[in-house]
């Protein structure tokens, strides 16, 4: 059965916030609506549960950080290390997004629609059957996919400032497990020395016609659009890029 | 009975289960510590002779050879050590100055080894060195006070720089002292590894030529080997008023070592000695050292950073601010433990100060002054691993030279005798027979691997330390804390104690 | 007795916030208190402050001096000796009101002053040189007085305690300015020395930070060659020299000086245009001592306007956004949207880029 809520988060305090979000949960409400949210902290954080929390203004640090299993939509832009270490669940942004995003994330999916700071994937990682998604929709700053060990970030410049490449320096550096597609083409000296472009097989252009899809899905977008121009696709060359680095003393 | 009162240092022992009495370590050891005894078809040991350099342990194929300190003990005391009966037995047999090589192995306090290394936790991020940017380029030269712009762009150029990828440079080592092998190495390493060498007194050969980028060339007061090909073939030019192995001395490679390919790179005849002076006779006083400096410039047209090498003594942050006033661009530092191929024992152990203490109190004079940044500060005497480096810079440094550990990656084995000529790893020779045991390619990879794995290393602790470009350790002291210090080491060094 | 700012370096994290009026229209302090107290969990209630521009246009011309004293003893003998180097229009207390949180406030006191001519002319100085000789003095040899801001129709008010509470305190909703700045402050550990807060300011400059730098060391032995004193012993003073030296003292362009603190990474000068590569190389060359180094966002506050800056690979957050003639910068997008919840444009700062906020006519900081 279908419950829902409204709360208005104006001027109240994070801990308020998400004790009245916990509650909710408690009492098998299955969606939540938060409104005039701003800058509150860890909406989301460490709860699990299946439900929809949807929120209005701009949620603070850390939304979602550990989550395992809501649904949040969020109609604003989201801030800082969103998805921190997350489980489970899929998170859906109708703006941009700050800085390490995806942080250590495990499981879950997250859409961005518009662009996302630096160091977004963050040593995300996959683990049996848990294989985590992110997909910007507009562009990322340095360090996209710093030492990703996992799951798949894809990024399709469909937005953002003028001014900005589609992604910044040092892209997938360190990275040692994953797959990152990339809409069009990086240049050579934004890759981390740990990453290489490689063809695409069908199996990637299957994977990404299922995830774009639900991207579309999510923003109102075309699909079929987004994927008519050729992608590129990088994956480590190792899964012990370090290897060689040390001897015994 | 004319009885030797000088035993042997070493002992070499021969597993005789093991010996083949195949000869090679006949073959191998220039010191004729290993015989052979045609009659009865057996190797033999002449302990002796024997330097302890570990060639024939190397090389013996059965691994029959172990070398020892010669089990003999003197009556204990603490005043009268076997080191000082030995040099009067030595003395008092030849009359002679005692000559050693390398650097000086008294047990001083090594102050490297009574500084921490800091790093972050909390407050601000450690930074991954294998995976964020991590700089460590470093350039050299003279730096103006301040940058004038007109209208958007620079109102002046920039007064020459050598530029390093790494803070870590060869350091001079003349051709003579060294072999050609060893300095091709030592050339094709720094070429590698983006970084420079140093040709030494002894002058340019002509294979070297190709690696001018990578080269710094030095003028001492033998002049060898220069002339304006030479001054023109590098990227800076090192004048040599004194080294932290010798201070106050000259040099003097003797005629034997002076073959026709050092006598043509030194432009000296053929078996004559070269002899350096102990004073540059140009330079008597400091406004000398101006005339010298801007007679180098001229010659190279303003073009090439000039660089004062001094040896680290007690004065040394007076001297190296006139130095700077003087119109060096570089300012190198020497200390005590520098290395060399020849120097008098005594003046080796017992004059200069620790480069540390030295660097210190340079770097403190000239900011004091107002002009550190004016000039570029480089020190060489003991920088045995990648932390004395990270140290060195944190003091104030801005790069150092590496002489004896660039040996010893080649193969040198410290047995300090370099002076004798008879270096059975083929680096202090100029015996073909020996240099071609150090093959050049595979020295410039083991001297680059070196740097490598101090580069690594050194960004590795940059990391640590938050910091993602050298400059921003440069001087930094607050990065570092002494141990086991006197107050007055303490405030020389300008540091906190540890736990402060 | 813990130790202060000044006898031992305490690092700090924080908040910062900054709004202006490109027009130069006057803006009560209202809004800035509002974000700033937003990010309330960035600091930890141990330091909060303000500088505020255009607050005293009826003395325009003179340098608006803002002190704490411990007690009245050293108020008498600081006094001397401004008496001595300045004419004093006016003096006297900074109002404030009872906030339950604030308490063990020094004595809080301002001067409008003009240098004595004579003594100007005697040291052979510029005005501002005299005044910022003059304020260092102050700071290092007048123990228990400490000059809070020293600029003209500018002022710093700060102390310990929450950023809003500190705002309340000084009711500086009742100030108008053109330019506001703002800091909360998370420091490591102090005894709650009222000094110590931020922001940090020199003449007219006023700085607001947030990070712990690495370079610290670095910086600060290079610019005490350049006659500076860092008694505080603080990031945000050492980084307030840094541009008093290059803009003020060298004259350098802003560009040139956000080049020098937020160096661009080497393999990105290398694929610079030629001529662009030997300018940004030069720079890096002969400033390298003054690359910022670690973590830090920051807001350089003066009487023309504003430069908040973050480091190079961006350790620390910094957002900003535009509102017709306002520009907005905080370390969180939220704490814009507090106060401006529907800006024309709002973009996340990439390390190492400028965003610079010019009063109307004006080219350079
Ligand atoms: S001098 Fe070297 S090669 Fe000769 S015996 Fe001694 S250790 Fe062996
Ligand atoms: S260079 Fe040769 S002679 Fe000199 S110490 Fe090393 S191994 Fe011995």
């Amino acid at each position: 059965m279908n419950q829902n809520i409204t709360i208005d988060a104006k001027g109240i305090y994070y801990r308020q916030l998400n004790e009245a979000i916990k509650a909710s949960l408690q009492d098998k409400i299955n969606t939540i609506e938060l409104q005039n949210v701003n800058g509150q902290r860890y909406i989301g954080a460490g709860i699990t549960n299946d439900a929809t929390i949807s929120i209005q203004g701009t949620p603070g640090n850390d939304l979602a950080a550990y989550m395992d299993g809501l649904t949040l939509q969020v109609y604003g832009n989201a801030q800082d290390g969103v998805a921190n270490t997350m489980n489970k669940g899929t998170i859906i942004i109708h703006g941009d997004a700050g800085d390490a995003l995806g942080y250590a994330m495990r499981g879950g999916e997250v859409y961005v629609k518009g662009s996302v700071g630096y160091r977004v994937a963050i040593h995300m990682k996959e683990f049996q059957e848990k294989v985590p998604l992110v997909v910007v929709g507009g562009k990322a700053g340095s360090f996209f996919g710093e030492y990703m060990a996992g799951g798949i970030l894809i990024l399709l410049g469909l937005r953002g400032r003028e001014e900005q490449p589609i992604v910044g320096d040092y892209c997938g550096t360190g990275m040692h497990g994953g797959i990152m597609y990339i809409r069009g083409s990086v240049e050579e000296h934004k890759l981390g020395k740990e990453v290489k472009p490689v063809e695409m097989t069908e199996e990637d252009h299957q994977r990404l016609a299922l995830y774009v899809g639900r991207f579309a899905e999510h923003f109102g977008e075309d699909k079929e659009e987004i994927l008519a121009q050729p992608f590129t696709k990088l994956i480590p060359y190792n899964k012990r890029p370090y290897g060689n680095l040390y001897v015994g003393a | 009975m004319k009885v030797n009162y000088l035993m042997p240092e070493f002992l070499i022992d021969r597993d005789e289960q093991r010996c083949t009495h195949c000869r090679i370590c006949v073959h191998q050891c220039a010191n004729e510590a290993h015989l052979w005894n045609d009659k009865k078809k057996i190797v033999y040991g002449e302990d002796q002779n024997c330097v302890n350099c570990h060639r024939c342990v190397a090389t013996c194929p059965t691994r029959a050879l172990r070398i020892r300190n010669y089990p003999l003990e003197y009556k204990n005391n603490a005043h009268w050590t076997p080191h000082y009966i030995k040099s009067i037995f030595k003395q008092a047999n030849s009359g002679g100055i005692l000559l050693a090589g390398m650097g000086c192995d008294r047990p001083y306090p090594v102050y490297w080894d009574h500084l921490l290394i800091n790093a972050s936790q909390v407050t601000n991020p450690s930074i991954d060195p294998l995976r964020e940017p991590m700089e460590l380029k470093t350039f050299l030269g003279r730096k103006p006070e301040k940058l004038s712009f007109q209208n958007g762009k620079l109102a002046e150029a920039l007064p020459p720089q050598v530029e390093l990828d790494i803070p870590i440079m060869f350091a001079a080592m003349s051709f003579g002292a060294i072999s050609l092998n060893a300095m091709t190495s030592l050339a094709m390493a720094a070429k590698e590894m983006g970084t420079c060498y140093n040709t030494g007194e002894g002058g340019l050969h002509s294979s070297l030529y190709q690696y001018g980028e990578n080269t710094i060339v030095q003028v001492a007061s033998g002049r060898f080997g220069i002339d304006p090909e030479y001054l023109n073939a590098g990227t800076a030019i090192e004048i040599k008023i004194g080294q932290g192995a010798k201070p106050g001395i000259g040099g003097h490679l003797p005629g034997e070592k002076v073959g026709m390919d050092v006598s043509q790179t030194r432009m000296i005849p053929e078996g004559s000695d070269a002899i350096s002076p102990a004073p540059h006779h140009d330079i008597y006083s400091i406004e000398d050292l101006r005339q010298l400096i801007y007679s180098l410039k001229e010659a190279t047209n303003y073009t090439k950073p000039v660089a004062v090498k001094i040896a680290a003594v007690h004065n040394s942050a007076a001297i190296a601010s006139g130095i700077a006033r003087a119109g060096a661009d570089i300012i190198v530092l020497d200390g005590l433990r520098g290395g060399t191929g020849a120097a008098p024992l005594r003046t080796r152990d017992s004059v200069g100060i620790p480069i540390e203490l030295a660097l210190a109190a340079v770097d403190q004079r000239l900011r004091n002054e107002s002009i550190r940044n004016e000039v570029s500060l480089v020190v060489a005497g003991s920088i045995r691993c990648s932390s004395d480096v990270v140290k060195a810079i944190a003091l104030g440094a801005d790069a150092c030279y590496i002489g004896t550990a660039a040996l010893i990656a080649l193969g040198c084995h410290m047995c300090q005798k370099c002076y004798t000529g008879k270096c059975n790893w083929g680096i202090a020779t100029q015996n073909p027979k020996l240099t071609k045991r150090l093959d050049p390619e595979e020295g410039a990879e083991r001297a680059a691997n070196l740097l490598r794995a101090w580069s690594r290393e050194i960004k590795e602790m940059l990391g640590g330390m938050g910091i993602n470009a050298l400059e921003s350790l440069r001087g930094n002291r607050l990065m570092l804390r002494g141990i086991d210090l006197s107050e007055r080491d303490l405030a020389i060094l300008g540091v906190k104690a540890a736990g402060e | 007795m813990s130790l202060r700012e000044g006898e031992v370096r305490i690092p700090s994290g924080c908040a910062i916030s900054g709004i202006m009026n490109r027009k130069g229209y006057l803006f009560s302090g209202h809004d800035i208190i509002q974000s700033i107290a937003l990010m309330h969990d960035r600091s930890n209630g141990l330091g909060g402050g303000f500088a505020a521009y255009g607050i005293y246009p009826d003395y325009a011309d003179h340098y608006a001096i803002h002190m704490f004293y411990e007690d009245s003893f050293c108020r008498e003998e600081t006094e001397l000796f401004i008496n001595d180097h300045f004419n004093v229009e006016v003096g006297g207390r900074i109002p404030t009101r009872k906030v339950s949180s604030i308490t063990e406030a020094p004595i809080i006191w301002r001067y409008f002053v003009q240098p004595k001519a004579e003594k100007v002319m005697e040291m052979d100085l510029e005005e501002d040189e005299y005044v910022a000789r003059l304020v260092m003095q102050i700071n290092a040899k007048f123990p228990g007085s400490f000059v809070v801001s020293s600029g003209k129709n500018m002022g710093a008010f700060k102390g310990v305690g929450y950023p809003e509470d500190i705002g309340e305190f000084y009711k500086l909703d009742s100030y108008k300015g053109y330019l506001w700045t703002a800091h909360g402050r998370f420091p490591t550990n102090t005894p709650g020395w009222w000094g110590g807060a931020h922001p940090f300011t020199l003449l007219d400059w006023s700085i607001v930070h947030n990070g712990e730098i690495s370079s610290y060391d670095a910086n600060r032995r290079y610019i005490e060659m350049f006659g500076y004193k860092c008694t505080l012993q603080t990031d945000t003073e050492v980084i307030t020299y840094l541009f008093d030296l290059l803009l003020r003292k060298q004259g350098l362009p802003l560009k040139a000086v956000v080049t020098a603190m937020a160096a661009p990474l080497w393999s990105n000068i290398e694929r610079l245009a030629p001529e662009e590569r030997e300018l940004v190389k030069a720079i890096r060359t002969v400033y390298s001592p003054l690359l910022v180094n670690g973590p830090f966002s920051i807001i350089l506050g003066s009487r023309k306007g504003f430069v908040a800056l973050n480091d190079r690979i961006k350790l620390r957050a910094l957002v900003a956004a535009e509102k017709d003639d306002f520009i907005y910068v905080a370390s969180e997008e939220s704490a814009i949207r507090e106060i401006c919840s529907n800006p024309d444009r709002l973009w996340s700062v990439a390390g190492g880029e400028p965003v610079i906020g010019l009063l109307e006519g004006v080219e350079e900081l």
